[in-house]
């Protein structure tokens, strides 16, 4: 018994220790303050948008004008999501997508046009009516094009002026451009165009082909080095390569920041890319496979070597008691 | 030469030329141990097989990694990860072993102290001890660069920094011990070298010292009781194996010994499968770099608490600080001046000395992890590391009035 009153001393001492040293001081490390320092408490909305988090940014600035701004763009974007789309007159407007989302893989102003293949199974509904509406609003980062600045997508603004139009072709892409999409496509074209994966051996331009040639390879690599420099040329800095991305940061963090960037570093020039719920499980599920690729044998193998050790400790506790027998 | 008879068998042709059969009787069938212990005593053991693990996993990461600036980390988190057979089986006995080894240190060191271990007879054991402790840090450290994370790159930068000696500026020592201005492919190699070679060496070196130390004075006990080890001995080899005091090693003491490893390895290999984050810095995923400081730097929770004596101070002030936390523990058999070895709950003032350092160093390492910025953290930090300072002249005071125990009862 004194043995058990010993273990226990030893156990909670450790125990306290491990939670002072890792959750505590992992939410007081992050933890966000706002200007009267009270805790800013970060949530996700499960990846549906409507722009309560940047009206609450814009009042938070204490920025009259944008907090107007904001309040009337979510307003528009709900006033469209309440219209009844229809999917063959949105097929007219889609045309119109297809000049610039055409998967040429050119450059068009910092950041090649990613591909809508799978735009309405990976997106948000209400997120693709914002994007069209005003693509800098959409994905918050209008503070990037306050001045002279265009976003490269803004000309849709002056392309498609009408709110049953945006509907149209926002029930075009969900009827005709979902399907099943794999991880690895939810991938590439949510994070692709500007992040780069070296540990699934993808760029910014795609997956890295083989090559017999060595100059082939070369010159391949220079292709790569000008669509990073014109992405770092726009963004203000090369994105984060992506490989180690869920163990370098939490879960929490991913979620919230893929939903609202702003959220977690304020001023970023990283685009809310408009995930919806499995859009964003999709994306996760690659993320982890490349830079945790051992989870399926650690869960595969795990039981085997901890039920070795169970059954070892039980034999050495019969080996144990049949040795004491006597001593007392 | 010696002379040599055809042996019987395997056993007696090796005894002939080694005379394994004294090294079993010395080593293990007759090496006394009291009976009066805890499985606190199996610590040691615990701790022998921990290293165990971690020379042989280390043995395994050591085939693939790559002590390159430009390598070190995709080595380790895409190679050894992804392409190597169960290299993550390695590399996450090799993280989860590396902390938990600490752990267990300061379980058997705290065990020393609240037994009293270390006292007149058993200095040796200490110092060795304390030696083995400090050759484990820096294996630790050395190994916390070898990844090239952003923590492995900035702790490097904030360690090696020390040795400028606060105003002492010796900056140039700095740099002969980064081989370079800032932590680079000179730097990395030589603590590659010092993580897989020299102090490994050391290490073993001073297990077989700290071993040594056990054979003369012998374990202590639970009640620090003087035990005649050859009366004792003498009643077992005569049966009485209930009068005497002691147990052999082998097989006895062993059997305890072995189950305590069983459990211990059900902790450590749960820690492997599914909890391995818990000894992974997420900010040492970010591959190391030299122009983004990292929002807080600081160490592994193993070292917070001397950070944290640290940390609190001026830069002279903090540096002599962090020296005297260093080396407080060395002097503890010589600052205790108690005439009783026994343990803590039977030694008045002690006792509460015992638990107040106790206290005080989980205060300090978790302090020594908060962000500094909050006004009330820093307050407990340098209020916990006063306490720490003053507790060596503390302790050295009330154990001299300390009366002795009047033992037998």
């Amino acid at each position: 018994m004194r043995e058990l009153k010993i273990l226990a001393v030893v156990v909670f001492f450790s125990l306290l220790t491990y939670y002072l040293v890792e959750p505590y001081a992992h939410h007081e490390m992050h933890k966000k303050v706002d200007a009267q320092g009270n805790e800013i408490k970060i949530e996700s909305h499960d990846f549906f948008y409507d722009g309560k988090d940047d009206i609450i940014e814009a009042e938070r600035a204490g920025d009259a004008s944008k907090l107007v701004a904001k309040e009337a763009f979510w307003a528009d974007v709900a006033a469209v999501a309440k219209l009844e789309g229809n999917a063959a007159a949105g097929e007219a407007g889609f045309g119109l997508c297809m000049g610039c989302h055409n998967g040429a893989n050119m450059n068009m102003g910092g950041v090649i046009p990613p591909n809508l293949d799978h735009a309405g199974a990976l997106y948000d509904k209400n997120y693709l009516i914002a994007l069209i509406k005003d693509p800098a609003m959409a994905s918050n980062v209008d503070h990037k094009y306050a001045d002279t600045m265009m976003h490269p997508m803004g000309s849709i603004k002056s392309m498609m002026t009408d709110n049953q139009q945006i509907a149209d072709v926002v029930a075009y892409i969900i009827e005709n451009k979902s399907g099943e999409v794999s991880p690895k496509e939810a991938y590439m074209e949510a994070c692709m165009r500007c992040h780069a994966l070296r540990y699934g051996k993808l760029t910014q331009l795609g997956e890295t082909p083989a090559f017999k040639q060595e100059k082939e390879a070369l010159a391949y690599k220079i292709k790569v080095i000008d669509e990073q420099d014109a992405v770092k040329a726009y963004m203000g800095k090369l994105p984060p390569d992506l490989s180690m991305i869920i163990r370098a940061r939490s879960e929490h963090f991913m979620e919230t920041f893929i939903e609202n960037p702003q959220s977690q570093l304020a001023g970023t020039s990283m685009p809310r890319v408009g995930l919806s719920h499995e859009g964003f499980e999709k994306v996760k599920a690659y993320l982890t496979e490349v830079c945790d690729p051992s989870k399926a044998q650690r869960e595969a193998i795990g039981p085997i070597v901890i039920g070795f050790f169970i059954l070892f400790s039980l034999l050495a506790l019969l080996w144990k008691k049949s040795q004491w027998r006597d001593l007392h | 030469m010696a002379h040599f008879e055809k042996a019987k068998n395997l056993n007696e042709w090796l005894d002939q030329r080694l005379a394994i059969n004294t090294l079993k009787r010395v080593l293990n069938t007759e090496y006394w141990i009291p009976k009066d212990i805890n499985f606190l005593w199996a610590m040691g053991m615990v701790l022998a097989a921990t290293f165990g693990m971690l020379v042989l996993s280390g043995i395994f990461l050591l085939m693939y990694y790559k002590p390159d600036t430009n390598l070190a980390f995709d080595s380790v988190n895409y190679t050894i990860m992804s392409e190597v057979g169960y290299g993550w089986f390695w590399r996450h006995i090799h993280g989860v072993g590396a902390s938990i080894v600490f752990l267990i240190i300061y379980i058997h060191m705290f065990t020393g102290i609240y037994y009293g271990s270390y006292k007149k007879g058993r200095e040796l054991i200490w110092l060795s001890g304390m030696g083995l402790f400090v050759a484990f840090s820096a294996e630790a450290f050395s190994g916390y660069m070898l990844p090239w994370g952003q923590m492995s790159y900035w702790a490097g930068m904030v360690i090696t920094n020390l040795f400028s000696g606060g105003s002492l500026e010796l900056n140039g020592l700095v740099e002969w011990i980064r081989g370079d201005y800032v932590p680079g492919d000179a730097f990395l190699t030589r603590f590659f070298m010092l993580h897989v070679l020299l102090l490994p060496l050391v290490i073993i070196g001073l297990i077989v010292l700290h071993f040594g130390t056990l054979r003369i004075p012998h374990v202590n006990n639970q009640e620090g009781a003087e035990i005649d080890f050859k009366e004792a001995a003498d009643l077992w080899k005569a049966g009485k194996k209930k009068e005497s005091k002691v147990i052999p090693f082998s097989p006895v003491f062993l059997s305890k010994d072995i189950f305590v490893m069983g459990v211990y390895f059900i902790l450590f290999f749960y820690l492997v499968f599914y909890n391995f984050n818990f000894a992974m810095d997420p900010v040492n995923f970010d591959p190391a770099d030299g122009l983004k400081t990292p929002a807080h730097i600081y160490p592994e929770w193993y070292f917070l608490w001397s950070y944290e004596i640290l940390r609190p101070f001026g830069k002279d002030a903090g540096l002599i600080a962090f020296a005297i936390a260093q080396l407080a523990l060395f002097f503890l058999p010589f600052i205790d001046r108690s005439p009783n070895v026994a343990p803590a709950h039977k030694r008045g003032l002690f006792q509460v000395w015992f638990w107040v350092l106790i206290i005080d160093m989980i205060a300090l390492t978790a302090m020594g992890k908060l962000p500094p910025t909050d006004p009330t953290f820093a307050f407990i930090g340098l209020v916990s590391a006063w306490t720490f300072l003053a507790l060596g002249p503390i302790l050295f005071i009330i154990t001299m009035f300390e009366k002795k125990i009047e033992k037998g009862a």
